[in-house]
């Protein structure tokens, strides 16, 4: 298993801080990309390189040098990270391309791939040996060192809890309650929304669930598919004793309708929110019935893991 | 794209998949014709969107005209769980020994395709029993593969071959067609050993939409879910009063959800998307004055990056155009508030710190008004 916080955090100073890892964003020049990199800019992540064919030799911001590949902008820089911007008709094709360069951490922004394109780019990742994170996913940010992706900055603090989250929105407002009941984030990462995610919540999971630093972890789940389900019991299986906490959006959304994500849909009983609460609950997990309900839940673990 | 039944089985006989004699009508002037031709009897099949027709009543045979007269429109007039009847097929009763099941399932956690069979169908795939699961990558399915499912299900001689060939076209059709679901339940097993697919389920990924124009046919939305999509929104109507609007699924669910916890009844699900502007919510406004059922409406946005004042100027500017004369309760979260909230002071907009409080607000408000 990659350990995303060698990815994501550079070489560590004699003081304890980080250094700045280099990034490429895909798609810079567009309304979404531009907006959103001049707002990782002005949080401090080190984005050396963007690419946009056909305007290779300009610069973003008048800093920033666009390149026509990704092959060039990784020769020029190194980056191992890449955040894509462009619409879902062209992802496959720009994330191909970012892993053909080696590229070995794909944030995958857009909204709308179709799975048939995310499954494809998955055999291909496992074969380089790359992490996707997305499609339809807000990013990954450790707070104060790193943010790649959509997210505002206002809601995270720098901390030890782990939120891990299918939904962008959810996973800003559950993180603003935590920061603002003083439990920082170590790391956030939005898994996506779609039914297949590069990185599910089991491997997301798996990622930070060793880091000695972590104090406790927030699963922000909704319905459709099982990846909470699979999570629970692969927390049961581990007997992973640090305090986690859920929250499953969903639960009053009428069956068989797509809930504005693609993959929040509930089948039958495949992807409801009664049989993710249960897991969680039989995994010894309780389940917040509202946002603003985590960050108590939370505190009463962390209470009880003391004792 | 849920598909119909009838929808669903015309992809099967593009593909080969062999199913009884029927035909879709959606009037019943059309329907006495389809009659006619069939021949009595048949079944008349309510189209619906969602499982669990038959016990409700929307699956009935029918033996002659008289029947026929009675049942077509009772069963097109029927709702099931909610949703009304679609269209009507009537179709051909098949004579079987046995009742299969047979699916390609894109299997979300496993990130691959299913093959889900059973030699016991009929009955919705949570109650269906020995399923035999083979997982099959992108969707193809080899002939070994199928033969040796073929076998586990307990199929024998001739039979054989026919289910092969069932699967491969299923097989096909889900790859094609870019299907997260192709179902066959049950597939008839006849006394001369052939396979006839009784019922079909398809649910293909909406975001492949663009790829696939010949199944455009088969959207259905309504006027207000098609805009929206236009928009960049995502909309879906629900039977309440109270529109619920807010930026990103995962918020409107939960908000949705917390509505629901405290007595109040959604109207829609509304999801401008990640960011918010003027422009989008003012859209979001204009699509709910467009819903005659709505009392009133909620809206809870996380504007991380956007000023909560420019959506404030969305909500003056549809009180001043007169788009909209409903209260609104509001929270919005992001920079500026008090400005927005200073804003919409003598406004039918209420702004509230918390949702909880918004939410408590509005369901006052609607039981105050009945």
């Amino acid at each position: 298993m990659v350990d995303i916080y060698d990815i994501l955090r550079g070489k560590k100073n004699s003081d304890g801080s980080y250094e700045k890892v280099p990034v490429i964003v895909q798609g810079i020049t567009g309304t979404f990309g531009s907006l959103h990199s001049k707002q990782m800019l002005d949080y401090g992540t080190n984005i050396v390189a963007g690419v946009t064919p056909g305007k290779g030799g300009q610069k973003f911001e008048n800093k920033v040098p666009i390149y026509n590949t990704v092959k060039e902008a990784v020769d020029a820089t190194n980056a191992k990270i890449s955040i894509v911007f462009v619409p879902a008709k062209f992802f496959l094709g720009a994330a191909k391309e970012a892993l053909e360069a080696g590229i070995k951490l794909l944030v995958a922004i857009p909204e709308h791939v179709p799975v048939r394109d995310t499954m494809e780019l998955l055999e291909i990742a496992k074969q380089k040996d790359a992490i996707i994170i997305g499609p339809n996913t807000p990013g990954v940010m450790i707070p104060g060192l790193i943010k790649v992706g959509i997210m505002p900055a206002s809601p995270f603090k720098t901390g030890n809890i782990v939120v891990l989250s299918k939904s962008g929105t959810l996973l800003y407002e559950i993180s603003n309650v935590l920061s603002t009941s003083g439990f920082g984030q170590s790391i956030t990462i939005g898994v996506g929304g779609d039914p297949v995610n590069g990185t599910r919540l089991i491997d997301a999971f798996d990622m930070v669930k060793d880091d000695s630093n972590l104090e406790g972890m927030v699963i922000v789940g909704e319905i459709g598919g099982d990846s909470e389900e699979i999570l629970a019991q692969h927390i049961m299986d581990l007997n992973f004793k640090k305090p986690i906490v859920a929250y499953i959006a969903g639960r009053r959304a009428p069956k068989e309708k797509r809930m504005g994500h693609a993959g929040a849909i509930v089948m039958g009983t495949y992807g409801s929110a009664e049989s993710k609460i249960s897991m969680f609950n039989k995994a010894n997990i309780p389940v917040a019935k509202r946002p603003n309900e985590v960050a108590m839940l939370l505190a009463g673990k962390l209470e009880k893991s003391k004792d | 794209m849920r598909l119909l039944e009838y929808q669903a089985k015309e992809l099967f006989a593009q593909y080969g998949i062999k199913t009884p004699k029927g035909i879709s009508s959606k009037d019943i002037e059309k329907a006495r014709k389809d009659a006619a031709e069939l021949g009595f009897p048949f079944v008349i099949k309510a189209q619906v969107p969602v499982g669990g027709r038959g016990k409700a009543g929307g699956i009935q045979k029918c033996h002659n005209q008289d029947e026929f007269e009675l049942k077509y429109p009772q069963i097109l007039g029927m709702s099931i769980k909610g949703e009304r009847t679609r269209a009507i097929l009537l179709e051909k009763m098949a004579e079987y020994e046995k009742e299969l099941y047979l699916s390609l399932f894109l299997n979300r956690s496993k990130r691959c395709y299913t093959i889900i069979a059973s030699s016991e169908g009929g009955v919705e795939i949570e109650s269906v029993k020995n399923q035999i699961i083979r997982e099959v990558g992108l969707g193809q399915v080899d002939a070994p593969v199928a033969e040796e499912v073929a076998k586990q299900i307990g199929l024998e001689g001739k039979t054989i071959s026919d289910f092969v060939d069932m699967l491969q076209r299923l097989s096909k059709l889900t790859i094609e067609k870019e299907a997260e679901l192709a179902e066959i339940n049950p597939v008839a097993l006849l006394k001369d050993g052939s396979l006839l697919a009784l019922d079909g389920k398809v649910v293909t990924d909406d975001n492949s939409n663009f790829r696939h124009p010949e199944m455009e046919k088969y959207q259905e939305k309504t006027e207000l879910e098609e805009r929206a999509e236009k928009s960049g929104f995502t909309l879906v109507e629900l039977d309440g009063n109270i529109a619920v609007v807010g930026n990103g699924a995962g918020l409107v669910m939960s908000t949705l959800d917390m509505l629901a916890d405290n007595g109040g009844k959604p109207a829609c699900f509304l999801d401008v998307g990640g960011g918010a502007t003027t422009e989008s919510v003012y859209e979001a406004l204009t699509l709910i004055s467009k819903m005659k059922k709505v009392k009133a409406i909620l809206v809870n946005l996380y504007g991380g990056i956007v000023k909560t004042t420019t959506v404030a100027v969305a909500f003056i500017k549809a009180y001043d155009d007169k788009l909209i004369d409903l209260p609104v309760y509001a929270r919005l979260m992001g920079a500026e508030s008090d400005k927005s909230k200073e804003m919409l002071k003598n406004t039918k907009t209420k702004m509230f710190d918390s949702v909880e409080d918004a939410i408590n607000g509005v369901v006052m408000e609607v039981s105050k008004r009945g």
